[in-house]
């Protein structure tokens, strides 16, 4: 038994198709095709929650998307546990495990509840308020208590175990409804040849249609031909139908994102199938078929489980065969509650009453009430009910009061009209306009090619709609070059309208009363509270939505949007248009973060960049660093070394035998042209016309306000062909940097940039045995100092493939840089690395390589320079080629600021006690017992312990530095003072003879 | 995500491909080295940021690689043309036909 | 000088496998591949020493028609620019040598790495990291396209209706070939 109140005959759901979840640790049968709402009120389960703020009892309001209080903890395993699902939406599947939210110790027993009977405390702006004064409890009390008790649901403790994916897809037309109006539209543009997609949010198409019993279209049941029309785009090779799909964000130029639940309804999906699949689109036009929805009557105590939207009711009846009670009353506004309980009747449930505020219902209601046995009140309002976690009794009076008569019930279901969904349009960017004869927001001023059909365009008669439909798939599919015609014509028959109706609170809660009558159910906003606002002086939507939170909760006011606005309308005695709608921003209803994120998590989340040696390292126990993407070898440590004691013995033996160490990450332009020369000259400071092939050459290169933007070696191999080396970090912007001056500056100049980063692989092998380590290996190049000396870069042959073999060093010892082929990368370093380490060398990594060039003086860019130092600053004066009439940043270099006397400049620092290692980016000032703020004269930029030197070394940014050589200065630290003396850079083999080793 | 028609690959494509590149039409100086530091602020410092039709570089970075021009509406976020780099900037009459064309 | 034999190179993606019923993503064979720039007046001399038509259109590639160079084709991948691909590895930059004109040719042979997805998946599959439209009608066979493939740039060539080849740096590989493995296991059709 799939539960009492499921109604033999009734519905779609097969009887004999049992699924088995449970809610709370309670076991309940469901049928398949039940959402947990479904399920819950076919087994009686009307209380599903606790309110936000109050801790209200709640049940069930609605049917579908707009659901604002049976929110769930829906669970599979302790990784996949997803707060705050509506139940209205998850499909029921074996197995399933749900349970309540906001309520402890359980949902029938509520602690929290206490806030209601404290709630005259809680009204709208409470917390701005209370919580003001004292300043210092905010931090240490409120703060604390206050997120303790927010917050919805519980998130889960462990990693997502589910995947997802992303799509891009590209359309002529996408349709955004799958109603009648979304399907109907969907097959005219198809039929007319456009590429189309379609989506829709439930488990099948059909939208009102799974309610709507007495639509009949081409003389069948309406949900029968939306199956089958589905069935049929789905057959056809340019349509996409996409069901459980949320269409939630419209961006510009018709980009529109769509989310796909596609394993939650499973009890065992495919490990290869992602949970949900983000769906990026572009369409050429965009049909929105959105509906309406209904929204409640404001009356106090509106809010008891058992009292729902009548949509919902005949939704639960007409679809999946459940009664929402055994003696139902309804309470109306308009015609379309009339058919819920005419549905419930017929099917043998008993419909107390039907309360219309109205005086004079539409044509034919009464008579088939009447028919029926049903008891109308018109000019009646319900005022109040009664029950704890269920409705018991509804209170009905005349309007105006009087004549009070209470019902027993345990449904009540409620209809104020419907709000055309306007919410696809809105973030359109288009503008809404209010239709004053049918009191609602209407589509207006279109900002993008879509439009808007049927029900959320306020389209009435239901053969106005599927036309109107028709003649929008037919439109859409010709604008993009559809050539057929769909000769489509669908005859429709059935269905309520839209319009009519009540907006604000009903009679028995208005602006004299002190009753709860709910308009935000999620947020626990009342009538009241808005009032209260206005009388705070929120004057506009925007101020009341923020004071009260009204619309502010997850399912963004698609209930209560519009009760707010009339009732602030009405308080201030303004027109509803007058005091605003707010903007409808995106998402349409909540998304996962995992959809979003989709495959851009673990290894996806952002590219890890390895070079050919990384496997060889990996190998031989390198400790590795980030150095932007790449993974860099930091440190070889042996058996029992720290990294301080791996580093300086890898330090000793670069100078006293030799080590290994891979530079493929090194950035590498190919510089090619007749005006190679000529774009070099203008790319850097220096000169290099007169540079011989075969040869190299420092060089800086400057951002035209004349600051140093990247340096590096850059080596002639022939007329015409410049091999240039960027740093590891500025490869990209070096490039991107210069192909603008070359597109746009210097268009006139026959050269080309082509990144060679990732063709060669860089074995760098320095010290004193560098030669006799690769001698042997090399081929066509004579490795004598007289034929190849330092800043030399000839072609020839290594370990039998193709090398380019550069003379230069940054260590300071005489050294090669052996570029091979990438895929050639591994095979040489280990056929070097053969030879290296019986000669005593090590390999070593980037920690390494800073101390040592840190010993020599040699910069960083982006360490020793921050995008403020001039090359004459870093003492890089030679470097500038004085002759030359222009290169970039010739003009920024003249700048009065940029050569005045006290600019900072590079220095070395010695600590006075050589054991002291100063903290990079400590501050340098001249008197430490000045008041604080001190006067800083710069900031320590690199430092580190030289074994080498057998003392710390560091480099500086200190102003008017190079005046201060010998001097002492300070660098205080938060638990002493260090003294330090001015020195130069180079502290070691300052007459740099070691290089021509 | 905007769609921005490059005008060398003379197609629409996804905003993803590319990347700004400041304000279009400032010319680097022939004689750099002799301007003052007045022109030099004006050249390399101060831009128009206007509010309404501005005329943009755009990179078609992961693309054909070429930098060219945009006249862009920064209140309505919509290009109103592209063009190569180097072309003049466009009049007051091609703007007006090319904006009735987008707003159709 | 004693010389011994040429070492081994390693390739990349050596040994990897991915996809699902519907798709298939391997490793790409070694290739010799050339980065060309050029002025117009050196294309035509440029397409006979490469045996390959240089094509002047946009999003285009050609194939190679003669049998000395089979297996070659030329992708359009800027005004300019172009990408010059031959499977038999032959010496691309020496076919160059001599061309009249103006001309840049930079052998990228070991930079990219290809990755071909193959199968009636392989569109779905590509797309779910590919902003471009990869629809038959606005990216033929034959198409090709420096663009992005999730959070990397690739330039993707239509070789067959359900086969793409994939051209990334190398250091982005195994981030790209894991892209495509993971949006190969359920590629919606």
């Amino acid at each position: 038994m799939s539960g009492a109140n499921r109604i033999a005959g009734a519905g779609r759901l097969t009887p004999a198709k049992t699924v088995r979840f449970t809610f709370d640790g309670e076991i309940y049968t469901a049928l398949e095709g039940d959402t947990l709402a479904s399920a819950l009120v076919a087994n009686g389960v009307h209380l599903m929650g606790r309110s936000f703020k109050y801790h209200r009892a709640r049940g069930v309001l609605g049917a579908g998307a707009e659901e604002p209080n049976a929110l769930m903890g829906i669970e599979r395993d302790r990784a996949r546990r997803q707060p705050n699902v509506r139940a209205t939406v998850q499909e029921v599947f074996e197995g399933m495990k749900a349970t309540s939210q906001n309520r402890w110790p359980s949902l029938a027993f509520d602690i929290g509840a206490v806030n209601n009977l404290m709630s005259p405390f809680f009204a709208a702006g409470f917390y701005y308020k209370t919580f003001m004064w004292p300043k210092a409890a905010w931090q240490k009390l409120y703060e604390p208590i206050i997120r303790g008790a927010a917050g919805l649901g519980v998130s889960p403790d462990e990693a997502d175990t589910d995947h997802y994916a992303s799509r891009y897809v590209h359309c002529d037309v996408l349709v955004i409804g799958g109603g009648v109006c979304g399907l109907s539209a969907a097959l005219a543009a198809a039929k007319s040849g456009a590429s189309v997609v379609i989506c829709d949010e439930q488990a099948q198409m059909g939208g009102a249609l799974a309610y709507e019993n007495g639509v009949t279209l081409y003389d069948e049941a309406g949900f029968d031909w939306a199956g089958k029309t589905a069935a049929e785009l789905a057959g056809m090779d340019n349509v996409r139908v996409l069901t459980r799909t949320t269409a939630f964000g419209y961006y510009v130029q018709n980009f529109v994102a769509l989310s796909e639940r596609v394993t939650d309804h499973l009890a065992e999906p495919d490990a290869d199938l992602p949970r949900e699949r983000l769906w990026q689109v572009r369409a050429k036009r965009v049909i929105i078929a959105t509906g309406a929805i209904e929204r409640h009557m404001v009356f106090a105590n509106n809010d008891r489980p058992g009292i729902m939207l009548s949509s919902a009711a005949r939704t639960f009846l007409n679809h999946y065969g459940v009664a929402v009670g055994t003696k139902v009353g309804v309470y109306t506004a308009n015609d379309s509650a009339y058919e819920t309980a005419f549905d419930l009747k017929r099917v043998g449930v008993s419909v107390e009453a039907i309360v219309d505020c109205r005086d004079n219902p539409g044509e034919g209601k009464l008579s088939t009430a009447a028919d029926l046995g049903i008891t109308v009140k018109t000019g009646h309002s319900v005022t109040n009910t009664k029950g704890a976690r269920r409705i018991t009794a509804m209170v009905v009076e005349r309007n105006g009061g009087g004549g009070a008569k209470t019902i027993a019930v345990d449904a009540l279901i409620m209809s104020a009209g419907w709000t055309p969904s306007v919410h696809m349009f809105s973030q359109s960017r288009g503008k809404v306009a209010w239709d004053a004869d049918t009191q609602r927001f209407l589509p207006g001023d279109y900002a993008q090619d879509c439009v808007s059909i049927g029900a959320c365009n306020g389209t009435e008669d239901l053969q106005a709609s599927v036309d109107e439909a028709i003649a929008a798939g037919e439109f859409a599919a010709k604008a993009v070059g559809g050539k057929r015609a769909a000769n489509l014509k669908i005859a429709a028959s059935g269905g309520g309208g839209w319009s009519g109706g009540v907006a604000g609170s009903a009679d028995g809660a208005g602006p004299d009363t002190t009753v709860k009558a709910f308009v935000d159910f999620q947020n626990d906003v009342t009538a009241k509270d808005i009032r209260l606002a206005v009388r705070e002086g929120m004057h506009s939507i925007e101020h009341v939505k923020r004071f009260t939170t009204n619309g502010m909760a997850s399912d963004q006011g698609k209930t209560s949007n519009i009760h707010g606005l009339a009732i602030a309308a009405d308080a201030l005695s303004r027109e509803m248009p007058a005091v605003g709608l707010t903007t409808f921003r995106p998402p349409y209803t909540p998304v996962t973060f995992g959809s979003i994120v989709n495959h851009g998590r673990g290894q996806l989340f952002d590219p890890t960049r390895k070079t050919p040696m990384h496997g060889w390292a990996e190998e031989h126990g390198a400790v590795f660093e980030d150095v932007s993407q790449w993974k860099r070898a930091w440190y070889f440590p042996r058996i029992g070394e720290d990294m301080h004691a791996a580093v300086n013995r890898e330090c000793k033996t670069v100078r006293e035998a030799a080590g290994v160490f891979d530079a493929s990450t090194l950035g590498k332009i190919e510089v090619v042209g007749p005006d190679a020369a000529a774009f070099l000259d203008l790319m850097y400071t220096n000169g290099w016309g007169k540079l011989k092939p075969g040869r190299c050459k420092y060089g800086i290169m400057l951002r035209e306000d004349g600051f140093i933007y990247d340096d590096g070696v850059v080596a002639r191999i022939a007329e015409d062909r410049f091999h240039v080396t960027t740093t590891t970090g500025g490869a990209p912007r070096v490039l991107h940097h210069m192909e603008d001056y070359l597109q746009t500056e210097f268009p006139h100049l026959d050269v080309w940039l082509t990144s060679t980063s990732e063709q060669w692989a860089v074995i760098a092998v320095q010290g004193p045995k560098a030669r006799e380590i690769i001698e042997p290996l090399v081929e066509d190049i004579d490795l004598s100092n007289e034929a190849m000396p330092h800043m030399s870069a000839l072609e020839g042959k290594i370990c039998g493939v193709p090398t380019r073999l550069f003379r230069v060093s940054f260590t300071g010892e005489a050294g090669y840089e052996v570029n091979v082929p990438a895929d050639f990368g591994r095979a040489v370093w280990e056929a070097i690395w053969e030879r290296a380490e019986p000669l005593g060398a090590c390999a070593y990594g980037t920690e390494t390589m800073h101390v040592l060039r840190a010993e020599k003086g040699f910069i960083i860019v982006g360490q020793d320079t921050d995008g403020t130092v001039t090359p004459q600053d870093a003492g890089l004066s030679w470097a500038i080629a004085k002759s030359k009439p222009d290169y970039v940043g010739i003009r920024g270099l003249m700048r009065p600021d940029l050569v005045a006397d006290d600019r900072k400049q590079l220095v070395g620092l010695k600590t006075k006690d050589a054991n002291t290692v100063l903290e990079e980016g400590a501050q340098v000032v001249a008197d430490p017992n000045q008041p604080i703020p001190m006067k800083m004269l710069g900031h320590v930029t690199s430092s580190y312990w030289s074994e080498n030197c057998g003392r710390s070394i560091a480099m500086a940014l200190v102003a008017g530095g190079r005046a201060k050589m010998g001097e002492t200065l300070y660098v205080p630290m938060p638990d002493r003072t260090i003294e330090v003396e001015v020195t130069g850079t180079v502290f070691f083999d300052e007459k740099g003879e070691r290089v021509n080793g | 995500m905007l769609l921005i028609h490059c005008p060398y690959c003379d197609e629409e494509r996804p905003e993803l491909e590319f990347r700004h590149a400041g304000e279009a039409h400032i010319e680097r100086p022939t004689d750099i080295k002799s301007i003052s530091d007045e022109e030099f602020m004006k050249f390399f410092f101060l831009r128009d940021n206007p509010k309404g039709v501005a005329y943009e570089r755009w990179r078609h970075m992961h693309g054909c690689g070429r930098f060219f021009n945009a006249v862009r509406d920064t209140v309505s976020d919509k290009f109103v043309m592209t063009y190569e780099a180097g072309k003049p900037r466009p009049d007051g009459d091609e703007l007006r036909a090319k904006s009735k064309e987008t707003n159709q | 000088m004693a010389k011994s034999e040429a070492v081994q190179p390693h390739y990349p993606l050596e040994g990897r496998l991915g996809g699902s019923a519907f798709v298939s993503v391997s490793p790409g064979e070694p290739a010799s591949r050339l980065a060309l720039r050029a002025r117009p007046e050196a294309l035509a001399s440029l397409s006979k020493a490469l045996g390959v038509k240089l094509p002047e259109k946009p999003k285009t590639s050609t194939r190679a028609t003669a049998v000395k160079a089979k297996g070659r084709r030329a992708a359009w991948i800027g005004p300019d620019e172009w990408l010059v691909i031959d499977e038999n590895g032959a010496d691309l930059l020496a076919a160059c040598d001599g061309v009249d004109g103006v001309f840049s040719a930079v052998d990228v042979s070991n930079r990219n790495t290809a990755i071909i997805v193959s199968g009636a998946g392989a569109e779905a599959t590509i797309s779910a990291g590919c902003p471009q439209n990869l629809s038959m009608d606005v990216f033929p066979v034959g198409a090709c396209s420096r663009t992005l493939l999730g959070k990397t740039e690739i330039i993707l060539l239509r070789e067959a209706e359900d086969v793409f080849r994939v051209e990334v740096w190398r250091s982005f590989s195994a981030y790209a070939f894991a892209f495509l493995a993971d949006s190969g296991r359920s590629p919606m059709m």
